[in-house]
């Protein structure tokens, strides 16, 4: 079925066997949970301090809204516990900053709040009502980027959408929780993504599922096989086949336009599979997004897991739950080994696009000295979107930034396959990020 | 809950690396030359073996003096340099000739330009180029020992003949499949287009070459060779695959026009690259002053390469191309 084949990509070992069997585990409540108020792309949340009253000791209940932002670009968020707030202030962010967060101490009752009514039958709902429902659960995309859910489901009007893709390609190493909810909730999986067919007007959807994982394609096609407008898409296992503009070209072999077009520039809205799971939770349950699905995995994880966890739940209480982490545990990653980001420390709490906390070994971790580049070119064949990182990064090292940006510098998405390959161990993919860090800044002070 | 907060290792994305090294990329160089050292041992004897022997070991030590490194291996670079600068010597090339040419390639090739990743051209092929304009004579006369299979010990001096490609009528003494296989005068690793070509199967397998500069190179001398060689070997197109097949063509293309440090890192830049080489092979060939010129055509191409690498940066994805 798969034609198109992006070119580029690595194939790092994907080491999901420390969990690609085993099922999703419902972790007990946490004692307290830590709920940042900016978990996404866009405006941060507003502490809601005068109208629900959110202060030291209030009581809240589980799916309470804590904090919001009336801006459009912003999802709200919620408790995931019910308990008595004790704290409010900066905390540890897994961005490595500090960011205003809610700390709430579990009463361990798990109360709901009352408010929270499902929405109703999904052919009653209007496409207005969907994104309403979206906004309100707090749902962004979980795929790790955190987009608002809602704003990707209402594109301008002169930019129709004809298709949703489903991203279950879960392309980065060591991650399986997507694997497991496409195994387990396809039913889930399945209404989510009618839901957002139906807020889109789109005539069809797409579920891009990589080769590496034949249940889970077995999986989804029984249960699309019925619909006539959806169609599972087997992807060539590739790093980074989940990236979003390689999966539009995998799935429909059209090409997201260069420099930060979004994908509903070609017709197309992207969702990953944990994303309509929690669409389909806010609209049958009424649920906001309060808990998912993340994989507690690596070389120094005593008892590596799928876990279903409420959102706010410290990194460290998660490590004890699975068994503690080994003497040797040398880094501490929220995300995946390509793109995801180390800790510093494990008093982190999971939020919306936390999609696996990883803990690596020294042997895993690969600690070298770089030595200069021989010009190999390994990382011009594995740019999935043909860039020069050699050359980007050698401009960035002297400071070169118009070279950088003439280099297309911020088209580069961070993927790692160019740090990932290179044979002389340069941090290729940071010193492109120094170079677009340093664009953006620019372009800032021009005013454009 | 137990807070881990030290001892933890932060750094920038990606958290894992491949295995591979500039060491084992340099290693399985050596394998893929495996073939055509054991073929110019057993076509020219044990010479060619101290040749090969003394060249590397030159070539080590030479760098690791220079470096004041005490491990002689390296990153295994010189090894490459000094192999491969064997393999383009004459097999009875006395010794002193070879030290010289070893320790330049290292040294005015490679470590004047600050050393690995900064030189312009083949190290090799210039530790080669220094020795045929300085010590011509010692390098390629009219006289070529001809090859003498599995008689190791033999003195090759005693048979002499000239190679291919100086003299048209002599590579008619010779089929294309003898040619193919070797066993014709030459330099040590340049003769047998078999056994380099198993040594470039497996550099491309382990992703070391781009198939675009030898298909580049093969593609454009057989081109010009069909064309312009005259037709007379038995008809146009086998003259066209006897100039691919005779000569350094193969170890060019397959060796040294791949040298990833003096060619160019874009995609396009390589296939411009292959194809330049083989254009200008095939110029001196047929209308040059040296019966061969692949070395020669190889540095050019690398003395251009930064500018054909500045011409053939590539679309990004989605891009398209903004009118200047």
């Amino acid at each position: 079925m798969v034609k198109e084949l992006f070119k580029g990509g690595v194939h790092p070992e994907d080491k999901k066997n420390y969990t690609a069997s085993t099922p999703i585990e419902k972790m007990p409540l946490p004692q307290k949970v830590v709920i940042p108020m900016q978990q996404h792309i866009g405006a941060p949340c507003e502490l809601l301090a005068d109208v629900e009253k959110i202060e030291k000791g209030t009581l809240v209940k589980a799916g309470q809204k804590l904090g919001d932002n009336q801006g459009f670009v912003s999802a709200p968020v919620h408790s995931s516990i019910s308990g008595t707030v004790t704290d409010i202030g900066m905390y540890n962010h897994p961005l490595g900053v500090k960011i205003n967060a809610v700390t709430i101490e579990s009463d361990g009752k798990d109360e709901w709040d009352e408010s929270l009514q499902p929405g109703g039958n999904l052919d009653e709902l209007s496409a207005e009502d969907i994104r309403k429902i979206v906004r309100e659960a707090g749902i962004v995309g979980l795929g790790g980027a955190s987009f608002p859910a809602h704003v990707k489901l209402s594109p301008p009007e002169d930019k129709p959408i004809d298709v949703v893709i489903i991203n279950g390609s879960e392309c980065e190493p060591y991650l399986t929780g997507d694997h497991r909810v496409m195994l387990e909730k396809p039913e889930e999986i399945l209404f989510g993504l009618k839901a957002m067919i139906k807020a889109l007007g789109a005539e069809r959807g797409i579920i891009g599922i990589e080769d590496n994982k034949p249940d889970a394609l077995e999986v989804m096609e029984k249960m699309v096989t019925e619909e006539d407008n959806i169609q599972v898409c087997p992807l060539h296992t590739k790093y980074p086949q989940g990236a979003e503009k390689m999966l539009i070209y995998a799935t429909t072999g059209r090409v997201v336009p260069a420099e930060g077009a979004l994908p509903l520039e070609v017709g197309v809205v992207n969702h990953n599979v944990g994303t309509a799971v929690a669409v389909a939770r806010a609209i049958r349950e009424g649920k906001p997004l309060v808990e998912r699905v993340i994989t507690v995995t690596g070389s120094g994880i005593k008892e590596p897991k799928n876990l279903q966890v409420r959102l706010g739940t410290l990194a460290a209480e998660l490590l004890d739950y699975c068994g503690g982490l080994k003497e040797s545990t040398a880094k501490l990653v929220v995300g995946g080994p390509m793109m995801g980001l180390a800790q510093p420390t494990s008093e982190i709490p999971v939020i919306k696009g936390t999609s696996g906390i990883l803990a690596l070994t020294k042997e895993d971790v690969h600690l070298v000295e770089s030595s200069p580049c021989i010009r190999c070119a390994k990382c011009v064949d594995a740019c999935p979107v043909q860039l020069m990182p050699t050359l980007i990064a050698q401009v960035s090292e002297f400071g070169d930034y118009k070279k950088a940006e003439k280099l297309y510098a911020l088209d580069c998405f961070e993927c790692g396959c160019c740090s990932y390959v290179c044979p002389s161990k340069i941090p290729l993919t940071q010193w492109i990020r120094i170079a677009k860090a340093e664009i953006m800044k620019r372009r800032k002070q021009q005013g454009k | 809950m137990i807070v881990i907060s030290e001892k933890l290792i932060v750094s920038s994305s990606p958290h894992i690396r491949t295995s591979e090294s500039v060491q084992s990329i340099m290693f399985d160089v050596l394998i893929a030359l495996f073939p055509a050292a054991l073929m110019a041992v057993l076509l020219f004897g044990y010479r060619a073996l101290m040749i090969m022997v003394l060249s590397m070991v030159v070539a080590m030590l030479v760098e690791a003096l220079w470096l004041k490194n005490r491990n002689i291996l390296g990153d295994g670079s010189a090894a490459v340099t000094g192999l491969l600068l064997a393999m383009t010597l004459p097999p009875v090339v006395p010794w002193w000739v070879v030290v010289l040419g070893s320790a330049s390639a290292i040294i005015i090739g490679k470590q004047v330009f600050g050393g690995i990743g900064y030189n312009i051209f083949n190290p090799a092929l210039v530790g080669r180029a220094i020795l045929v304009v300085s010590w011509g004579g010692h390098m390629a006369g009219d006289i070529w020992p001809m090859p003498q299979p599995f008689a190791l010990t033999a003195d090759i001096s005693a048979v002499t003949g000239a190679t291919v490609l100086a003299a048209p009528q002599e590579a008619l003494a010779f089929s294309l499949p003898e040619i193919f296989i070797g066993n014709i005068a030459g330099s040590l690793g340049e003769t047998s287009s078999l056994a380099l070509l198993i040594g470039g199967i497996w550099l491309a397998y382990r992703g070391h070459i781009d198939l675009r500069i030898p298909g580049g190179f093969i593609g454009t001398v057989f081109v010009l060779g069909t064309i312009f060689g005259g037709g007379f070997y038995e008809n146009y197109l086998l003259t066209g695959l006897f100039h691919v097949l005779a000569g350094g063509v193969m170890i060019g293309a397959i060796f040294m026009a791949t040298d990833m440090v003096t060619t160019p890192v874009t995609p396009a830049g390589r296939l411009i690259f292959g194809i330049g080489c083989g254009l200008f092979t095939m110029l001196i060939r047929l209308w040059g002053t040296y019966p061969e010129g692949v070395s020669f055509a190889i540095l050019m191409m690398n003395a251009v390469t930064p500018i054909i690498d500045n011409f053939t940066i590539p679309q990004q994805f989605g891009g398209v191309k903004k009118s200047a």
